[in-house]
């Protein structure tokens, strides 16, 4: 087993990796998120659905610091022997007091993020691009660094690109690049923004390729999606967010094939009829 | 009227030489000092403490809405009335820094600006802090939006240090304007030295686009 893989005896234990409770934001007066919860267990895959402006990116957001909750908490649990980022014990931040840079700081090293738009460095190579953070920021030695690199691109595909710069790069392969750049963090937990919606479609199945391998071996991860196909294949847990409210949640084939809230109904259909 | 070439060709030597131990060095520390200033001052303008971005402000505004030849006496004839008194060389590196720090910080502030907010976040969710993100992820992105206007800044600082000829630093001006009162030859003189001018900007234009080039190779063309 490599070492960016979480561990068995990790996912054996079913702990939980993260835990929000009553997360809550405004901004301005459109209130954005008013009271979520979320648990997400080591090894899970938990789906964000709901149409747009329903608060699941802000949700997925606040779980890295990008937006701090106006109240509520997210608490991380024990880091996994694998990991690097969020080393040790757990964490609680409770938005209601204030909360520090050095708490956001806390919070972003347990997770890594996946962006829509990539968000790849564009004066840096591939390669430079991934061993970034675990150069600049882990101080890991760069020997060691690189050596994981090229070889999580060699599992997307992309060995022979190492060296490109990301304009170079069709959007598929930068995507798959943002993945690698977010595994070599070796965090806790994976977080994906809508990770294929910038895509032109024919490029979507390479994206959804590496994300589903990745569910297989077991990464906690939680996606924002709209392929609601993708979503029953590889969540375990779907959570449908309309208004800022947790509408409706559980196992993926239940609330994909026969939901039970009229909202969560008319989504999934008119989903399935853009199909 | 005969065309004294004795005179032409005798004087580009002390032209050449006050370009060489006085315009140039004005100008590349002027440069230098402005530049540091101005990316102080873009900073300071972008921050969301309002009293700090209100000085970098009203510094910007005092600075370019006065001439540079006014900046330049206030500092060399106008200090030493309140007792501060500058010699002509360092009179004219702090009037051109201040000039160059002015002009040099909307440059910066708008190529900072012109980085899109998702490479701060990605900075930010690899872990690194404010300070990091902006010198290994938006510096780098902004340097190469803002080489073409700050060239302009750097190639109008050349010419603008012959006012510095006004306060007595001997530079390549000067001592065109000396040899000219001596030998009443004006026209030549002066000529000259706009050539001498010219020759350097030229230099100056063909770094710009070499680093250009360098700085592009990293995007779509």
């Amino acid at each position: 087993m490599s070492p960016t893989e979480p561990s068995n005896a990790a996912q054996g234990n079913s702990g939980l990796v993260l835990s929000a409770r009553d997360l809550a934001k405004a901004f301005g007066s459109n209130k954005v998120l008013r009271g979520i919860d979320i648990d997400v267990r080591r090894g899970q895959v938990v789906a964000l659905i709901g149409p747009s402006g329903s608060g699941k990116t802000t949700v997925l957001r606040s779980l890295n610091g990008l937006e701090v909750p106006d109240a509520g908490t997210v608490t991380f649990g024990d880091a996994d022997a694998g990991t690097v980022r969020g080393s040790g014990a757990g964490l609680t931040l409770d938005f209601a007091g204030t909360v520090g840079k050095r708490e956001i700081a806390a919070l972003r090293d347990r997770s890594a993020m996946v962006f829509q738009h990539y968000n790849l460095f564009p004066h840096m190579t591939v390669l430079k691009n991934i061993i970034e953070g675990p150069l600049q920021v882990q101080k890991r030695p760069r020997a060691e660094v690189v050596a994981e690199a090229e070889r999580l691109l060699a599992r997307v595909g992309l060995a022979d690109r190492r060296d490109a710069y990301p304009f170079e790069l069709s959007g598929g392969q930068q995507q798959r690049v943002g993945i690698v750049r977010a595994l070599a963090l070796k965090p806790q937990l994976l977080l994906f923004d809508e990770p294929t919606s910038a895509l032109d479609p024919e490029l979507v199945g390479e994206v959804l390729g590496v994300i589903k391998e990745l569910a297989d071996e077991g990464w906690t991860m939680v996606i924002v999606t709209h392929e609601l196909a993708f979503a029953r294949q590889v969540a375990d847990e779907v959570i449908f967010m309309d208004g800022g409210v947790v509408v409706e949640r559980g196992p993926a084939a239940e609330v994909l094939r026969e939901p039970r809230e009229e909202r969560t109904k008319q989504f999934v259909k008119r989903l399935q009829h853009d199909v | 009227m005969t065309f004294n070439w004795d005179l032409v060709w005798s004087s580009f030597g002390p032209i050449i030489g006050g370009a060489v131990t006085g315009t140039i060095p004005l100008t590349l520390a002027s440069f230098a000092f402005g530049l540091a200033l101005a990316l102080l001052v873009a900073l300071l303008r972008l921050s969301p403490n309002s009293l700090l971005s209100g000085i970098a402000r009203f510094y910007v505004s005092v600075i370019r809405g006065t001439p540079l030849l006014v900046q330049l006496f206030v500092i060399f004839y106008g200090l030493p009335s309140i007792g501060v008194k500058l010699e002509p060389w360092p009179s004219a590196i702090i009037a051109f820094s201040l000039n160059v720090g002015g002009y040099a910080a909307e440059v910066i502030r708008a190529a900072i600006l012109s980085v899109p907010k998702g490479q701060w976040e990605a900075g930010h969710t690899i872990g690194m802090s404010r300070p990091q993100t902006l010198v290994r992820i938006i510096l780098p992105q902004a340097a190469r939006v803002s080489v073409p206007p700050l060239s302009n800044t750097f190639i109008s600082l050349v010419k603008d240090t012959s006012l510095a000829s006004l306060i007595l630093v001997t530079e390549l001006f000067r001592n065109a304007q000396q040899i000219a009162a001596f030998s009443q030859e004006f026209m030549i003189l002066y000529l000259e030295s706009a050539l001498v001018y010219w020759v350097i900007c030229l230099v100056l234009s063909t770094g710009q686009s070499a680093l250009e080039r360098r700085l592009d190779r990293y995007v779509a063309h």
